[in-house]
């Protein structure tokens, strides 16, 4: 059995960001038509709540085709630069979605 | 008539490309707009009301910025001075520019725009129902916050420039007020006023060559057009609509003092291989409110760091940091009287999951861990004392009891670091205002050479 692809494996990039102190905000660059398509269909959000440990209706997500781009927002699970924040401009969340296997 | 508007970088302090910027000012701007921080780099310029980039860095970008103001014949206008846009930050971007026009001999006039918020006025409109939480948000308690800034728009931009400003320095304002504030007060398109201005205020990182810096924006009737000026950086349709995503959690809507932006309906079309044309962007009037930021004292930090290399101890570090933790607390209490309510020792492994602590799902075998100890306490002094007794264990406490006691490698000596203050982000609020100006202070000064 192969294992499916790691969104790292399929699309240019994957960046995340704070958006003000409360809120971190991931792109996933997908490049192609195709790649786009895989996204779209073989990423849940609710799976994406899980790996950041958020409820998912704060989950917020876009499909933007035009850009072959989608977009997650999520509120910060721990406030930027509270004593228990560990990353202070919130790029490094990243890394866990560029390692999810897609469905 | 359009409106130039020349963009020398997304924020002082981070450079920019001298030659693109010179042709920049050959292509006769209306006015030169530089961002001078935001909260992009945590709580502690907000908090302490100082600036986070170096004196020395923003004393020599200044310099080359003033002098092309003074070549332009334009207003020259800082947003969010001094990082945080504090009072305390904007009178030291005021002190650098007098300093600068002395040694330049140039006459200016300056206008400053104060945002700091007494404690007073925010428990005022709170009591008085005009504060409104944003999600996700702290309770608001303006007391004993140790700063409280308001993000100014474009109407204190505008006051300032009405006032004659050759140069103004602003306290704390959004991103884009002060790049769509000249081309709104001329009558260009709102919409297009406020899309432009988001998409250059981080300067070239709208360009395929993000850290060249300069970018021109040239707003009218119906849309604005972009223009990296750097000759290897290229505006592409792709490069511009995706930087509406960044930082921003929604890519689609910009909430602005006054109403918000919604690009959904932009179009974006290449004029070359250089520049981008947007037409269509909307901007949609709304009550007048402004955001609020406040940052108090969380505490005060000391920490301690210690690196593993023993293979044994490398594999069991978790372990080990459980083990240690179990001994530290009762021993903190029984010395100091402390029990573990009154202060946090939170010791994290670099190499194992440093970045993400708990939301890690990865296991590596690294070559060493750093055990990364952040202690945070009622007092530096208490936090000193408990970094200083906990040393010696971080130092030596084994994994076991019938081994030879280790001794873990201390990159520096004292292993101990008083980090003062620990301040944390206490607002994500807007105050609604009758008059925008009735939260800030104009202020203008004359220089002479």
């Amino acid at each position: 059995m192969t294992r499916n692809p790691t969104l790292g494996q399929i699309v240019t990039k994957v960046r995340s960001k704070n958006a003000g102190p409360f809120w971190v905000t991931i792109d996933i660059f997908c490049g192609t038509e195709d790649a786009f398509t895989r996204v779209t269909e073989g990423l849940a959000t609710d799976r994406v709540a899980r790996l950041f440990a958020v409820e998912p209706q704060l989950l917020k997500r876009f499909d933007i085709a035009d850009l072959r781009v989608v977009k997650f927002s999520l509120p910060r699970p721990v406030i930027q630069g509270a004593a228990a924040d560990r990353d202070m401009h919130g790029a490094q969340y990243a890394a866990l979605l560029e390692e999810l296997a897609l469905d | 008539m359009a409106t130039r508007v020349l963009v020398p970088s997304g924020v002082l302090g981070l450079g920019f490309d001298a030659d693109a910027l010179a042709r920049g000012v050959d292509m006769a701007p209306d006015i030169i707009c530089i961002d001078g921080g935001s909260t992009d780099s945590g709580p502690f310029s907000l908090g302490a009301g100082v600036s986070k980039y170096s004196r020395a860095a923003t004393r020599a970008e200044w310099r080359v910025l003033m002098q092309a103001r003074a070549r332009a014949g334009v207003p020259l206008v800082i947003g969010t001075a001094g990082t945080s846009g504090t009072d305390s930050t904007v009178d030291w971007m005021y002190d650098i520019t007098t300093e600068l026009a002395a040694e330049l001999g140039q006459s200016l006039r300056i206008a400053r725009i104060y945002s700091s918020q007494p404690q007073d006025r925010i428990a005022a409109a709170l009591r008085a129902g005009a504060i409104t939480p944003l999600t996700p948000a702290p309770e608001c308690d303006p007391e004993g916050l140790a700063n409280i800034v308001a993000l100014a728009g474009a109407e204190h931009i505008q006051a300032a420039l009405e006032g004659g400003a050759d140069i103004v320095i602003a306290g704390r304002t959004t991103d884009t007020a002060t790049i769509a504030a000249l081309p709104l007060m001329r009558g260009e398109a709102a919409g297009a006023c406020w899309h432009g201005a988001k998409i250059a205020e981080c300067g070239a990182l709208c360009s395929t060559h993000p850290t060249s810096g300069v970018i021109m924006v040239d707003f009218d009737r119906d849309g604005f057009t972009v223009e990296a000026l750097h000759p290897d950086a290229r505006c592409t349709p792709h490069s511009v609509s995706a930087h509406m995503l960044y930082e921003n959690s929604d890519p689609f809507r910009l909430y602005e003092p006054g109403g918000y932006l919604d690009v959904t309906a932009a179009r974006y079309a290449a004029l070359d291989d250089r520049r981008v044309r947007v037409e269509g962007s909307e901007w949609v009037p709304g009550p007048y409110t402004v955001k609020l930021e406040g940052a108090r004292i969380a505490g005060f930090q000391t920490t301690i760091m210690a690196i593993l290399r023993n293979a044994h101890y490398v594999a069991n570090a978790q372990a080990w940091v459980d083990r240690l933790n179990g001994f530290l607390a009762p021993e903190i209490e029984r010395r100091m009287g402390l029990t573990p309510d009154a202060y946090s020792l939170d010791f994290r492994l670099i190499g194992v999951n440093g970045a993400l602590g708990p939301i890690e799902n990865r296991k590596g075998d690294p070559v060493e861990v750093g055990v990364l100890g952040i202690i945070t306490a009622a007092t530096q002094a208490e936090a000193s004392e408990i970094g200083k007794l906990i040393n010696p264990f971080v130092l030596h406490y084994p994994l076991t009891d019938d081994e030879e006691l280790p001794t873990f490698a201390f990159p520096y000596s004292p292993a101990t670091t008083d980090r003062g203050a620990l301040y944390e982000f206490a607002l994500n609020h807007v105050m609604a205002l009758d008059d925008p100006m009735s939260a800030f202070r104009l202020q203008f000064d004359e220089v002479t050479a």
